[in-house]
């Protein structure tokens, strides 16, 4: 049955549109409220033309606060495209009764693929051997050799063994390498070694990888006496957020050579990237894109459009982040 | 050298001498002792052509020379026929690479002279770079990097979307010691592997597929981890290229020589194929110069094989081969006939 377009349920999208685009597919089945096209300051927007929009469609760049829920009377649903809930007040949307669905497990494998691809660029200095054959360095064999390690039987450390921490711990296994972790609670059904703060993790691993959320107890987490228990010879990879690490210690371990060298996806204050690592080779650098594949956006559009399809349809979420009340 | 003298001055009786080192004709001194300054086992004579006036002709024609029991090359001092009939003492070749395609084989085979090489030493780290450079191409990590080094993230914003791993149909040219460690960590990235070999593997259960244009044909990537022969030389040609298509993805870490760079570099530079990471070229350690400005390849300096580690395991390969054959025993890592 086709709706008309008036009866459509009205999604309110209030940031812009980057590489994910709240294009067709949503405009489709819904009424899609474009609040960064007005020219309006968004409270007039939202109190003029969202009054009765029930449903949010939202990045991690939009901060979902007690004040915007405010300005959302009719709000009863949020999907938000990332896995990451920083960005949302949630219990004040479960104190409104307001339901939330995030992007689940959808980016796990690409996440967890561009977690390997960092390791292994930062131990085998792909990028930077990459960099070396363009600037015309290579001219004769063993220019390059020095400053690689082998990443068989490097000892893996796994922050937050949640999806994408095990699919992480599936590839390296591969590789040959042993893998701990810490997780805030033990999981009984992995066989891998559990270690109960970072700091033990950390001193018994040669490649530390952050997969957990960012949470209040989370921030900064890995400071300073975690990079020094790391070491000389361990690499730091990180795919959670960037405000996990602290990123000033980081950038001075890395200066300093008190750390191996580091694969960043995410940073504390993106798109700034402490300047220091911008001319440092023994780091890898990355745009925040380690669930941006062409497939994970496919599957994500229609993991949104089934999140508010059930909403509406009064069936449960597919990936709730808590119940509707 | 000297036998130990008797107190009279009579020489030693027969049997006390210590033997005579063998000698062993280097070709270059082997990179992987020298660049971690690990010294050459003093129980070998080495003669080192490098140290000598001569052109190498003229040595190999000494004296000197002609007392060579053994060879030991890299992978880039050929090994030729014309070379192994200026010593008539030569009962063993070791190489440091994997590689074979800079040795007579047909005349080593003819004189019965054992060949060794690196063995499976290197295989794991190969195929490690292989995959690295599967996934930088695919998810473009080298080109997000340069982007971030440019402050393009501050000032043009979001990057772009790579492609992702997972259910990419990636076919193996050539299922060794190499292929298979490929094969089995993109299957933990949920690719589906196929391979072509000169002969199907019974052991082996990715689909088969007797040529190289069939597995193109039905692959979204292609991984090179062959050795160069006559068979194999320029086998990635044009056609196997086109079928592999725009969106295909090539990886060579085997030798340059497999693909035809030309074609390769011109079905690049027109989009006709989507990707490309090279660790080997033509005519290392040229890398033709359209490359360069592409942002959609990954190059490498042929370091698939350069880590501290494996090149200390292939240290002590190439001392134990030495002297597992003067002794008697068994090679560890014999290049045997197929």
């Amino acid at each position: 049955m086709k709706m008309r377009r008036h009866d459509l349920p009205q999604l309110l999208v209030i940031n812009p549109p980057g590489l994910f685009d709240y294009g067709d597919p949503f405009a489709a089945k819904f009424t899609v409220l474009r609040a960064w096209e007005s020219p309006l300051p968004l409270p007039r927007f939202l109190s003029a033309h969202a009054q009765s929009a029930p449903a949010l469609l939202c990045s991690a760049a939009t901060r979902v606060t007690a004040g915007l829920l405010d300005l959302l009377p009719s709000l009863r649903i949020i999907v938000t495209t990332s896995a990451g809930l920083n960005h949302i007040d949630v219990p004040e949307c479960r104190r409104r009764g307001i339901a939330v669905a995030n992007a689940g497990e959808v980016f796990s494998d690409d996440v967890a693929d561009a977690a390997v691809g960092l390791a292994l660029d930062v131990l085998r200095r792909v990028s930077a051997a990459d960099r070396f054959v363009r600037r015309g360095l290579w001219a004769k064999d063993g220019d390059f050799a020095l400053g690689s390690k082998q990443l068989v039987g490097k000892r893996v450390g796994i922050v937050g063994l949640g999806s994408i921490g095990l699919q992480v711990a599936k590839r390296l296994e591969a590789f040959g390498c042993p893998v701990s972790y810490n997780s805030r609670t033990k999981k009984p059904s992995v066989s891998y070694t559990f270690y109960a703060n970072v700091y033990e993790l950390a001193a018994n691993s040669d490649i530390l990888i952050i997969c957990c959320a960012l949470t209040e107890q989370t921030r900064h987490m890995i400071g300073k006496s975690v990079l020094l228990a790391l070491g000389k010879d361990g690499i730091i990879i990180n795919v959670g957020r960037g405000a996990i690490i602290d990123e000033k210690e980081l950038v001075q371990s890395l200066v300093w050579g008190e750390i191996r060298g580091s694969g960043l996806d995410v940073f504390e204050n993106e798109p700034n990237v402490p300047e220091e690592l911008l001319s440092l080779d023994n780091v890898v650098l990355s745009p925040h894109v380690a669930a941006f594949t062409e497939e994970s956006f496919q599957d994500l559009t229609e993991l949104m459009i089934a999140n508010l399809e059930a909403f509406f349809s009064n069936k449960p979420l597919i990936t709730p982040v808590m119940d509707k009340q | 050298m000297a036998s130990h003298p008797q107190k009279d001055g009579a020489p030693p009786p027969f049997g006390r001498r210590p033997p005579r080192p063998p000698c062993v004709l280097l070709l270059r001194h082997p990179l992987q002792f020298s660049l971690f300054n690990r010294p050459l086992p003093d129980n070998f004579h080495f003669l080192k052509p490098w140290e000598s006036p001569l052109p190498l002709d003229d040595f190999l024609s000494s004296d000197n020379a002609c007392s060579a029991e053994a060879i030991l090359t890299s992978g880039k001092v050929p090994v030729t026929a014309d070379m192994l009939r200026r010593l008539p003492e030569v009962r063993l070749v070791v190489t440091t690479s994997a590689g074979l395609n800079h040795i007579d084989l047909a005349e080593c085979r003819r004189r019965g002279i054992a060949i060794a090489n690196a063995g499976g030493a290197y295989s794991e780290d190969v195929a490690d770079l292989a995959v690295g450079l599967l996934i930088d191409v695919l998810r473009k990590v080298s080109a997000s990097d340069r982007y971030v080094r440019r402050g393009l993230w501050s000032s043009e914003g979001e990057f772009a979307l790579g492609s992702k791993l997972g259910g990419k149909r990636v076919g193996i040219v050539g299922l060794g010691s190499i292929g298979l460690k490929v094969a089995k960590r993109l299957e933990a990235f949920g690719c589906a592997i196929s391979y072509q070999s000169r002969k199907k593997k019974p052991h082996a259960s990715y689909a088969f597929y007797s040529n190289v244009y069939e597995l193109a044909a039905n692959c979204d990537a292609l991984v090179i981890c062959c050795c160069l022969n006559e068979q194999t030389h320029h086998m990635i040609n044009r056609e196997v290229l086109l079928a592999l298509g725009k969106d295909g993805v090539i990886v060579n870490i085997g030798r340059g020589s497999i693909i035809d760079e030309k074609e390769m570099v011109q079905l690049l530079v027109q989009g006709e194929l989507g990707g490309a990471g090279l660790d080997v070229f033509e005519n290392e350690p040229k890398v033709p110069e359209e490359l360069l400005a592409l942002d959609n390849v990954v190059l490498s300096p042929h370091t698939a094989a350069f880590t501290p580690e494996s090149f200390s395991d292939l240290c002590d390969l190439v001392i134990g081969n030495l002297e597992a054959f003067f002794s008697n025993k068994p090679l560890l890592s014999p290049v045997l006939d197929e």
